[in-house]
């Protein structure tokens, strides 16, 4: 069991940046590895067996090096983490949206309403967390805004980044389908009334609009179809596909790169002239 | 591709991987596009709604308007009603020719804009709608505001000595018939074009 597997394959992999000061001493020339002996001992190298037994049949480590321990460049400031409070705040609205689910009845005829009723004045902590997904919800579209703003005003929109930049306009669409289709579940007037509007200015897309309408509707009026399709649209449709492209979002992050802020000029190395002596 | 033998066109390991992916797409496929189609279905499938009575013969005078609450969506409670104005028809006002289907103007309170209430306001011989202020006069044409047709209206017909209220249609400012639109979707010019009708409501024939 080696302590530096990476140096054993001759891989250059980034090794966690520890300060000098935490990094454990190499053992001196000819002594043997110090066995474990206090329990704190016994525990830390209990976990670094089940790691060193995950890692060697999933190779996991390296990928969560080449994940986190990336170079940023220099001048990186507090509004890089706009992207990763965005991830934040679908992760928060993913985990009190299952839980609501778990007391939530998608039925047209009155039992949406009484359900959600109930969610906020009966379930112990309902109102706290169906508050949490709903202000969340504006959070998350505020906070994707930001991260958008940031990205233009920096122009890392740029190649190689144009993909990522579609990526993101895609999940900003999601995002706001996904206000569109949570809007109605609470199911009062509302909701009811924002959803008729709503449906109605999809429709003014001219062709396609009509059907379209038709489509979110489930048939020519609002029915008591309409309701559970936008359920199954917000709670099973969405959550998939944001997550996927978060992933893809991140993935491309990570392979290349992030960029230095724009007041950062580069400083292209002179080339340096050699005096060859015969 | 030459193959592996004289006259093979095709060698066996591109025709095995040929049926395998074949084979997997075809499995996808039937399961993705039933799914797609269940999704979908509504949108083909026509809604009929059927005859509501909705009052006698005398109680709607020609010259003011009366509501009265239909179900245009049934199984949903009150989210499924609707309000309708109603009045008799006025040869004096009613130009178009008498069918069988209006001697009684039904009138919805959808507002055509985007689908707000409106309501008759008796005072000024206007329909109002609260929300983006459109105004429509006794027949339902748009006089003010951002709505783009004048209010649907509904056909009407006598059945067994009572009035009946039946679908749906739309109208362009000229008051011709066309299969019901949602709001927002205009009926003049090539707007009947750009907002076609749609399989899941059409309006009854022999209406004009």
């Amino acid at each position: 069991m080696s302590r530096t597997p990476t140096r054993r394959r001759g891989l250059k992999l980034p090794a966690p940046p520890l300060p000098p000061s935490l990094q454990p001493p190499p053992p001196p020339p000819g002594t043997q590895r110090r066995r474990p002996h206090t329990p704190l001992e016994h525990a830390a190298e209990a976990g670094k067996t089940v790691v060193d037994w995950v890692d060697e049949r999933t190779s996991l480590s390296g990928a969560a090096r080449w994940a986190m321990f990336r170079k940023v460049p220099r001048g990186t400031n507090w509004f890089y983490t706009l992207g990763s409070a965005t991830m934040f705040a679908f992760l928060s609205q993913a985990v009190t949206g299952v839980f609501l689910a778990m007391y939530y009845r998608p039925d047209a005829a009155g039992g949406a309403y009484e359900s959600v009723r109930y969610i906020s004045t009966s379930v112990f902590l309902g109102n706290f967390v169906r508050g949490m997904h709903r202000w969340g919800a504006t959070v998350m579209v505020v906070l994707i805004f930001l991260h958008m703003a940031r990205t233009f005003l920096w122009g890392a929109y740029k190649y190689p980044r144009e993909l990522n930049w579609v990526i993101g306009v895609v999940l900003l669409i999601l995002t706001m389908v996904m206000g569109f289709t949570g809007y109605l579940l609470p199911f009062d007037e509302r909701s009811y009334w924002a959803t008729i509007v709503g449906v109605n200015i999809n429709g003014t897309g001219p062709i396609l609009g009509p059907y379209l309408s038709d489509f979110l509707r489930g048939g020519p009026e609002f029915n008591a179809t309409t309701l559970s399709r936008f359920y199954a649209i917000h709670m099973l449709i969405l959550p998939g596909a944001i997550a996927a492209l978060i992933g893809a979002h991140l993935y491309l992050v990570m392979k290349l790169g992030t960029t230095a802020p724009p007041w950062l000029r580069a400083t292209p190395k002179e080339p340096e002239l050699v005096e060859e002596t015969v | 591709m030459p193959g592996a033998f004289e006259g093979e066109t095709v060698t066996r390991r591109r025709f095995m991987t040929g049926t395998v992916h074949g084979a997997g797409m075809l499995m996808t496929a039937g399961f993705v596009v039933p799914s797609v189609a269940f999704a979908l279905g509504p949108v083909f499938q026509n809604v009929t709604l059927g005859w509501q009575t909705v009052g006698h013969p005398d109680d709607f005078p020609d010259d003011n308007y009366v509501p009265v609450v239909i179900t245009t969506s049934p199984g949903i409670g009150e989210a499924g009603k609707s309000t309708v104005y109603m009045r008799r028809r006025d040869p004096a006002v009613d130009t178009q020719p008498l069918t069988q289907y209006n001697h009684w103007v039904a009138i919805t309170s959808r507002c055509s804009h985007l689908g707000c209430s409106v309501l008759w306001v008796e005072a000024s011989q206007h329909f109002i709608c609260p929300c983006h202020g459109s105004v429509f006069d006794v027949e339902g044409v748009r006089t003010s505001g951002p709505a783009p047709r004048p209010l649907d209206r509904f056909y009407t017909r006598l059945q067994d000595g009572l009035v009946q209220v039946g679908p749906r249609y739309s109208v362009n400012t000229e008051l011709r018939a066309f299969s019901p639109r949602d709001p927002g979707e205009p009926l003049d010019g090539i707007g009947q074009y750009a907002y076609p009708s749609r399989p899941t409501v059409r309006k009854l024939p022999g209406s004009v």
